[in-house]
């Protein structure tokens, strides 16, 4: 593997991440609780976004092979997607959109911290510019979960539930192979492994506070970052391709 | 387009281009436009900084300043960059002052957003002044605002919030 093809892959990946969970918030446009958290969470969508057309540009002119980020966003194969398992979960109810953004909005904020420091320029500007917004996704999804941790019986129970199911894609966060070794190598990536213990002890902090636990059986899934998705993934792809599937270099 | 023109001219003549979201600032008070050069080859260069990095206006804002050059007969070459990345500490002080004026609160100086449970921040009300306000939600009408309310006129506002 060049340094090349690592630099897209985990441009992919990263930009996979965001581009996935950002369909999914943007799924509750109009579905919103109510009408201030139907705002935010298309707000989180339009941050999210806004995030992995700027890595899907990057990623692109890495390549160098004509495409652009439409086409990376909107014209691969299902196989062909490498964000992790965690962000392509369904909604559920508002509470596991809750926790599916805790869990990832406090492993964003520790990459993009130390991503800024990547010898890569353009990979340290794009965090250096997404963090900003990470730290008010991560503030509303902390306090979320809180409220409704140490809320009602109902609302404690059902997002007890949420953190029990989506614990299991806890550590594919941290997923390493030969695409970040290389690039860990030439100071382009981190190493997840290194800010663990801080994940950890950071979500511990925000679940005990809302009277929440993680589980004790460690079973974990993971398979995203080699094109492995659950069921979930090929549904989505079917509605946030479809107008460009139909109607093929369609604008407006 | 090889008339003579200082960058001081081409700055004013984007102090025309409006924020297409916050109409009352020009994309110079909202610090938007970061440089302006002239390049080797004669043409002017612009360039911008997105605010978010989902702002939709971005595309809008580069459109008008192109458009406003051509009246004046410049072709410019207009370049998105994201480093360093856009803080609400370069809206300009006039910028400040029209928000308000427009009953928008402009940004107060704030805690680190990653502080959980941190002090929550004094917006004062923009239409009657009031310190008495109340946050709604973190997120509004567009990226770049928190939705408030004032507990003394009742009135809801917008807040021009911090990104730093
Ligand atoms: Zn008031």
């Amino acid at each position: 593997m060049t340094k090349q093809e690592a630099l897209f892959e985990y441009l992919l990946r990263r930009a996979d991440d965001t581009l996935i969970l950002g369909h999914r918030l943007s799924e509750w446009c109009g579905h919103g609780p109510i009408l201030e958290e139907d705002i935010a969470l298309t707000n989180l969508a339009l941050d999210l976004v806004g995030q992995a057309t700027e890595l899907y540009q990057y990623a692109a002119k890495v390549e160098d092979k004509g495409r652009d980020e439409d086409d990376l966003a909107f014209l691969r194969l299902e196989r062909e997607y490498k964000n992790v398992l965690l962000v392509e979960q369904t909604n559920g109810d508002f509470g596991k959109t809750i926790v599916r953004q805790f869990l990832f909005d406090h492993f964003q904020i520790l990459l993009y911290e130390r991503l800024m420091e990547s010898k890569d320029e353009q990979i340290a500007a794009i965090a250096a510019k997404s963090i900003k917004e990470v730290k008010y996704h991560l503030k509303h999804s902390s306090e979320w979960v809180i409220r409704l941790g140490d809320g009602t019986e109902e609302s404690h129970n059902r997002v007890q539930e949420s953190v029990t199911d989506l614990s299991r894609f806890i550590d594919e966060l941290f997923y390493q192979d030969e695409v970040d070794e290389l690039l860990i190598k030439e100071g382009v990536a981190c190493d997840t492994s290194e800010f663990r213990s801080t994940y950890d002890a950071n979500i511990k902090a925000v679940l005990d506070e809302a009277t929440l636990s993680l589980p004790k059986e460690k079973w974990q899934l993971d398979g995203g970052r080699k094109g492995i998705h659950s069921e979930h993934l090929g549904y989505l792809l079917a509605e946030l391709q479809y107008v460009q599937r139909t109607h093929p270099g369609m604008e407006w | 387009m090889t008339k003579d023109i200082t960058a001081e001219q081409i700055w004013d003549f984007l102090e025309d281009v409006k924020d297409p979201e916050v109409p009352v600032l020009t994309v110079v008070d909202l610090g938007v436009v970061r440089e302006v050069n002239k390049q080797k080859n004669g043409r002017w260069q612009i360039l911008i900084t997105p605010t978010y990095s989902g702002c939709p206006a971005m595309q809008v804002i580069e459109e008008d300043i192109k458009e406003r050059l051509q009246k004046e007969e410049l072709e410019v070459d207009v370049k998105l960059v994201l480093s360093p990345a856009w803080t609400t500490d370069w809206l300009s002080e006039e910028g400040k002052r029209k928000l308000e004026e427009y009953g928008i609160a402009p940004p107060q100086d704030e805690v680190d957003k990653s502080v959980l449970f941190g002090d929550k921040t004094i917006v004062p009300c923009p239409l009657c002044k009031s310190k008495n306000t109340k946050m709604v939600s973190q997120f509004g009408s567009t990226a770049c605002k928190a939705h408030y309310k004032c507990n003394d006129c009742l009135e809801p506002f917008d807040y021009f919030k911090c990104l730093k």
